[in-house]
């Protein structure tokens, strides 16, 4: 019999989780053990990109705006903002009782330098630094935008969740290099960074930041609201195999595992103390990226003829299961369910692949036989499944893939190749992304066709249609322009999108409160 | 025997240069890019150009080198790149937990496969010598992580009697420290008991074939006096060789087990480094361990004359 490393995992996760050795029970009452999907490399949320990162910082920063589960965005560390009559001039209004981590009083020159380093990292900020004429701090309350044009989505890139969210900082930190990664966290969020028992790697600590006033208005909803600190402490430990985070989780060694492998959802269900849930159901977008600067994917019409191949369900049934509640398909260039997102073009990937007659369509599409270099990185749990499937539906649509099996690291290297295949070049290679990545043409940063991200892809109408977006002063209109961003799309294939996967999240009984969006940890207590 | 000692450790030095010459240059050609790593999947080929020029990634070899080497003979490892933390401050937080499992796989092993080998010689060809090989190849078979997660399952999820993962420090009580430690050695020994088992047994047998072996018969000696007085002795050359190889297969199993028992050693830091490229911690921890290898050598070497008063240096 052939026995798995997995299926030794199921077997062991499948045992029922009762008591614990004394020894495991020291832990305080007030600590909430959290497993994160990966370890904390960098500290800085503006200089990495990691989602690991990213809710780092919601830990110790906080933002101008925040942002809801419905991912409508309010004041956070706004008192509130006011619009001149022409919509050129934003002042934004600090509330009472800000303070950094380090004692001092947060300042609208603390905003102003991080509104800056930000945008020279992320692309909804530089749309919005490109279309402002002067930033500054006219008093120590008050952070004005002077804009050369309208420039209605403001809250909504200074309330940004997803990779780079704009974090506010003190301006001695926030005046440094955005392409250096700052070591000392201080920020004015809930949590303090306990920097002296980081053991990179391994673990991290965040103790409650007494001195944080939360708003007392609304109801706590993502990075929205009052955000209301109930434990102490908070211990991320860094487990680089989850399934031994699964079991830690069932013998009560820990409270909270981020993401819980779909394989073992059943065991860590039946298990009767633990709740398995989604809390983003933007999930995760996935893609099949390939380079226009070459031979074959440099031919739009090759392109086209190969979105007929494309069965999105194959796709994320390798990654998460069949079980229909953890993926979705067909999907556009939005995440679905947002407001941006909208079934234009989506008829393509709707029925069953006809392979014969996308083969046919390739060769009328000019396609003669060449080799496709797919990367397909294997120490991705996501990643690897969609390579796999990749490589067989190319295959089967009559394309001569070379399957190039390397390693993360490597992947991200030679994916910022340009040159042809034969000097170390590539064809295609899968991805996967937050939901929240694609929500809009400027967040998406794979359709904005300045051939900046890999893929190189170039549109000067996509561009077009993201500045007539990011002057839309109404929802409808902004949805009217994203029906015609998809609809180029389709038509230029920037990438092919393959589906959308749910990522449950596993956490014990004893403690409720963890609200929807990304793992946030204010308002969780014990239950 | 003292300016052996001496000669052997000046020996070290080249062998360290070789070493740090070697990991030096393998990382230098291999693929993957720290820079491409940290400015993720979205990057522009001008961030990734913007964070290799603040890293230095972008200077000549030799400048990056004879920087690196530098700063060695200042006894400075150097810094990480991803975390800025120096080297030397990473590996001291990780050298205890990784230590520890090597020192208790280690007595546990010699506590087990000795005995075992000697008692498989002693009754070699009866159901008891056959039993305790057969337990060797099953052993000697078995990965580390299949061991590790059936033992996981066993003894933490069904029984309940050890924690699944983690570590906790020596300072913080022998007890706590050993408990975590009992699931990860067992899995990291069995390798190793049987690989000592069976070189014991064979050592062993070639010795009691021996002529003073039947003297001590013939004298009236006990049995145990003649297996772990005489017999043990003079078997122990080899014995005690294989023991200083299967350090390597310690540091190799420890990556393993390390990862299977969510422990935060030294073979967790160096798959971490790997996968990101963080070259200053690989090179650093590389030498690290080509010199506790190189020492582990000495000692076996000098252990020879422990066992064997004929071995003289």
């Amino acid at each position: 019999m052939l026995v798995s490393r997995r299926s030794l995992l199921r077997a062991a996760a499948a045992a029922p989780a009762l008591a614990l050795p004394g020894v495991l029970r020291a832990q305080s009452q007030t600590t909430l053990r959290f497993v994160p999907v990966i370890d904390l490399a960098f500290v800085d949320p503006i200089y990495a990109t990691a989602q690991v990162t990213r809710n780092h910082g919601f830990m110790v920063y906080d933002t101008l705006y925040g942002m809801n589960s419905a991912l409508e965005v309010s004041p956070q560390m706004l008192s509130g903002h006011v619009v001149s009559n022409d919509q050129r001039q934003w002042d934004l209004t600090l509330r009472d009782g800000l303070f950094w981590h380090d004692g001092e009083r947060v300042l609208a020159r603390d905003c102003v330098a991080s509104i800056r380093r930000w945008a020279a990292r992320d692309g909804f900020g530089a749309e919005l630094i490109a279309a402002t004429d002067e930033l500054s701090a006219p008093d120590d309350r008050t952070i004005r935008f002077r804009l050369k044009r309208p420039f209605p989505l403001l809250p909504q890139a200074l309330g940004k969740a997803a990779v780079h969210a704009p974090f506010m900082m003190p301006e001695r930190l926030a005046s440094q290099d955005p392409f250096k990664p700052i070591t000392e966290v201080v920020g004015s969020g809930p949590f303090r960074f306990v920097a002296n028992e980081r053991a990179q790697g391994v673990q991290n600590v965040y103790a409650r930041f007494e001195r944080y006033q939360p708003r007392q208005e609304g109801k706590p909803d993502w990075t929205a609201g009052p955000k209301i600190v109930h434990y102490d402490r908070v211990v991320w430990t860094t487990m680089p195999d989850a399934g031994t985070a699964a079991a830690a989780l069932q013998t009560g060694e820990q409270d909270w595992q981020e993401t819980a492998p779909h394989d073992l959802l059943p065991v860590l269900n039946a298990a009767g103390d633990i709740t398995t849930r989604v809390l983003d159901p933007r999930g995760y977008t996935c893609m099949l990226r390939v380079n226009h600067l070459q031979p074959p994917f440099d031919n739009p019409a090759v392109r086209r003829a190969l979105l007929g191949a494309i069965n999105q369900a194959d796709f994320m049934t390798a990654v998460a299961g069949s079980n229909p509640a953890y993926q979705f398909s067909p999907i556009g260039f939005f995440a679905p369910g947002t407001s941006m997102a909208s079934d234009v073009g989506l008829n393509v990937f709707r029925g069953p692949r006809d392979m014969a007659k996308v083969n046919a369509d390739l060769k009328a599409a000019g396609y003669n036989g060449e080799k496709v270099v797919l990367l397909v990185p294997t120490n991705s749990a996501a990643q690897k499944p969609l390579g796999n499937v990749a490589a067989d539906m190319l295959r089967k649509a009559g394309m001569n893939v070379e399957f190039t099996a390397l390693d993360f690291a490597v992947v991200l290297q030679r994916q910022q190749k340009k040159d042809p295949i034969d000097q170390g070049g590539w064809n295609a290679a899968v991805g996967n992304w937050q939901g929240i990545d694609w929500l809009n043409p400027a967040a998406n940063t794979n359709l904005r066709g300045e051939a900046n991200a890999a893929g190189w892809y170039t549109s000067e109408k996509m561009g077009a249609l993201r500045s007539r977006w990011l002057a839309a002063p109404t929802l409808a209109e902004q949805q009217q322009v994203c029906r015609e961003v998809q609809a180029l799309a389709f038509e230029e294939i920037p990438y092919f999108p393959i589906g959308q996967y749910k990522q449950p999240t596993a956490y014990r009984k004893n403690i409720t409160g963890i609200l929807d969006g990304t793992a946030v940890f204010w308002n969780v207590r014990p239950a | 025997m003292l300016s052996y000692l001496l000669r052997r450790i000046l020996a070290t030095l080249p062998v360290m240069a070789i070493v740090a010459l070697f990991v030096f240059s393998l990382l230098y050609i291999a693929p993957g890019d720290p820079a491409a790593v940290i400015a993720g999947d979205q990057a522009s080929p001008a961030d990734v150009e913007r964070i290799r020029q603040a890293l230095g990634l972008d200077r000549p070899f030799l400048v990056q080198f004879g920087s690196w080497v530098w700063r060695i003979l200042h006894g400075d490892l150097g810094t990480s790149i991803f975390t800025n933390l120096p080297v030397g401050s990473l590996i001291a937080q990780r050298i205890e937990p990784t230590l520890s499992l090597m020192v208790i796989t280690l007595v546990l092993t010699l506590l087990i496969a000795v005995p075992l080998g000697v008692v498989a010689a002693w009754k070699a060809g009866t159901w008891l010598d056959r039993t305790i090989m057969a337990f060797a190849v099953f052993g000697f078979s078995l990965p580390v992580f299949v061991v590790g997660y059936v033992l996981a399952y066993v003894f933490a999820l069904h029984l309940e009697w050890l924690p699944v993962q983690g570590y906790t420090p020596l300072a913080e009580g022998f007890w706590p420290w050993l408990v975590n430690l009992i699931l990860p050695a067992v899995a990291l020994g069995c390798v190793y008991i049987a690989l000592i088992a069976r070189i014991t047994r064979a050592a062993m047998l070639e010795v009691l074939q021996q002529d003073y072996i039947r003297t001590a018969r013939a004298k009236g000696l006990g049995q145990n006096s003649i297996l772990f007085i005489h017999a043990l002795k003079n078997a122990a050359v080899p014995i005690v060789t294989v023991i200083g190889i299967g350090i390597a297969l310690l540091i190799g199993g420890a990556v393993v087990t390390e990862s299977v028992f969510a422990i935060p050693g030294l073979g967790r830091l160096t798959i971490d480094a790997i996968l990101r490229r963080d070259y200053p911690v690989i090179q650093g921890i590389v030498l690290l361990f080509s010199f506790l290898y190189v020492l582990v050598n000495l000692m076996v070497d000098v252990t020879y004359t422990l066992v064997d008063p004929r071995i003289r240096y």
